[in-house]
């Protein structure tokens, strides 16, 4: 196996996956045509990001990705969580295969597309 | 022999224990050049003769029309480099199913100024003779179309192809690594030029590639050396792997026609049992003839290299046309000429079963699939938002 025993581990993960009724914040990015699709959801409150979710149509690095993303920021500021880089994802995953990192620039996105919607529906 | 939960035949087989043990001693006590002039190495060369028949024997071939290569790849490569090269210029019909070794070894002769004409292929993965007699031209001198496809496992009507070219006077290749050793192949009742084969599909050894050349055709070489395999392919024989493939073919005369029908039954039941337990499952290659071993399909609305792992999780050994499990950010070009969205052909698993496959493995499959597929329905943003209830 390619991965490493962390993205293995947030593959399996049940906790993060799903989606949040009534959610602050949505992010929607990625694409069929490259097989990795990903929504984040967000709840917030006071600037605390109190709930996230994600749902992923995608590989094992997609979905490990996704989960992990979702635990680095939930609890955390939204200043805060605006600063969690792909990098850091994918070091907190003990890094993924060249051909993968793609996937971990997914998660940045979801989390920047989700805050972007909260902020534009709450200025 | 226990090959346990393994569902990629198409991609390799195992030796088989009989053949492994016919090719030991080509290691040990045997180990002697076949081109040498002592004893010992003339009854190596016999041995190494013999085998040649054994294979010849299994597609309809006569000894001296099969040449040993490395490997599949390298077959196909001779074939089609050696046969255009030799022709010096001209237009080549491939179709779009093609396995890599032969779609970018033509479109390496593209390159090198030949004209390529890429045949589609319909919804069920077959390849019209009328889009063929459409796309000869005056100037064809080669038609390559597999035989049996490793993704889908249609079978393409060989013989109507095979006549229509030769009727044109063009030769026609055929990419028979899927169609060996699976079904019934007769290079001489159907009239084929050349045939591409490999050892390590039909229970031989990875290593060794075979070629059928009519009698009397000339192909241009692409390995230079000391002139073996009447100068089209020189180095050493590998003579272990030679000797293993032909205990390999003399194997598959007596036993094919049993192995298939059990592999058909099986399939049939994997798709009825998968068709009725997991909702929005779609057939590639749904369609007769195809072949026995094999079941693609697509699982709506969720990734393919996923389901892989997950199965991997309970042992179960698979692959997939996603992405994901290639090096490249395209799924399968087989799956996207069959009209499947992308999305579709990233979600599918291809199941191919063989001789060591039994009726555990089959159980072990149907239980543990339908749930890896629900809970990465689950996790899809696609599943649910599909569902009539939004």
């Amino acid at each position: 196996m390619l991965y490493s025993k962390k993205v293995m581990e947030q593959f399996q993960k049940t906790e993060h996956y799903g989606q949040i009724e009534n959610a602050d914040g949505i992010g929607k990015v990625g694409n069929t045509r490259c097989g990795d699709v990903m929504w984040i959801y967000l709840k917030v409150d006071d600037g605390v990001i109190t709930d996230a979710k994600y749902e992923t149509f995608g590989c094992v690095a997609a979905i490990a990705t996704s989960s992990m993303a979702i635990g680095m920021i939930k609890g955390k500021r939204i200043e805060e969580a605006l600063e969690v880089t792909n990098k850091a994802v994918a070091e907190a995953l003990d890094g993924l295969p060249p051909e993968k990192m793609h996937c971990s620039m997914l998660a940045e996105e979801g989390i920047r597309a989700a805050i972007e919607d909260y902020q534009s529906r709450h200025v | 022999m226990n090959v346990s939960n393994y569902f990629d035949y198409n991609a390799t087989t195992p030796v088989d224990p009989r053949v492994l043990e016919r090719m030991l001693p080509f290691f040990t006590e045997r180990f002697f050049n076949p081109s040498s002039f002592y004893r010992q190495a003339g009854e190596v060369l016999a041995d190494m003769e013999g085998a040649r028949a054994e294979l010849a024997k299994l597609i309809g071939a006569t000894p001296d029309e099969i040449l040993f290569c490395g490997s599949g790849t390298e077959s196909d490569n001779l074939a089609i480099l050696g046969s255009a090269r030799h022709k010096g210029s001209g237009h080549i019909i491939t179709s779009a199913i093609e396995h890599p070794a032969v779609l970018n070894t033509c479109k390496q002769l593209q390159k090198e100024g030949f004209g390529l004409t890429i045949l589609p292929i319909d919804s069920h993965g077959f390849v019209s003779p009328e889009d063929l007699k459409k796309a000869l031209r005056p100037d064809t001198i080669l038609v390559s179309i597999m035989w049996a496809n490793n993704e889908i496992g249609s079978i393409q009507p060989i013989a109507e192809l095979a006549k229509i070219t030769r009727e044109h006077g063009a030769l026609f290749h055929t990419d028979a690594v899927q169609a060996v050793g699976k079904l019934p192949v007769d290079v001489e009742a159907i009239g084929i030029d050349l045939l591409s084969f490999s050892a390590h599909k039909i229970y031989g050894p990875k290593g060794l590639g075979l070629l059928y050349k009519r009698r009397g055709l000339r192909l241009k070489a692409l390995v230079f050396g000391g002139g073996h395999e009447k100068g089209l392919r020189s180095g050493t024989e590998n003579v272990a792997a030679i000797v293993g493939a032909g205990e390999a073919a003399r194997l598959l005369s007596a036993e094919m026609a049993d192995d298939a029908m059990r592999l058909r039954q099986w399939r049939d039941h994997l798709q009825e049992q998968i068709l009725a337990v997991i909702p929005q499952v779609l057939i590639n290659g749904d369609q007769e003839p195809r072949l026995a071993n094999t079941l693609n399909i697509s699982i709506r609305h969720i990734e393919g290299e996923s389901m892989l792992a997950m199965l991997e999780q309970f042992g179960l050994a698979l692959s997939s046309g996603s992405a994901c499990s290639s090096k490249s950010l395209d799924p399968s070009h087989v799956l996207l000429a069959l009209g499947r969205a992308h999305e579709d052909a990233h979600g599918s698993l291809r199941i191919s079963m063989g001789r060591f496959t039994n009726e555990t493995d089959i159980k072990q499959l149907l239980t543990h699939l339908p749930p890896v597929a629900a809970r990465l329905r689950q996790i899809s943003p696609f599943w649910r938002n599909q569902q009539p209830q939004g």
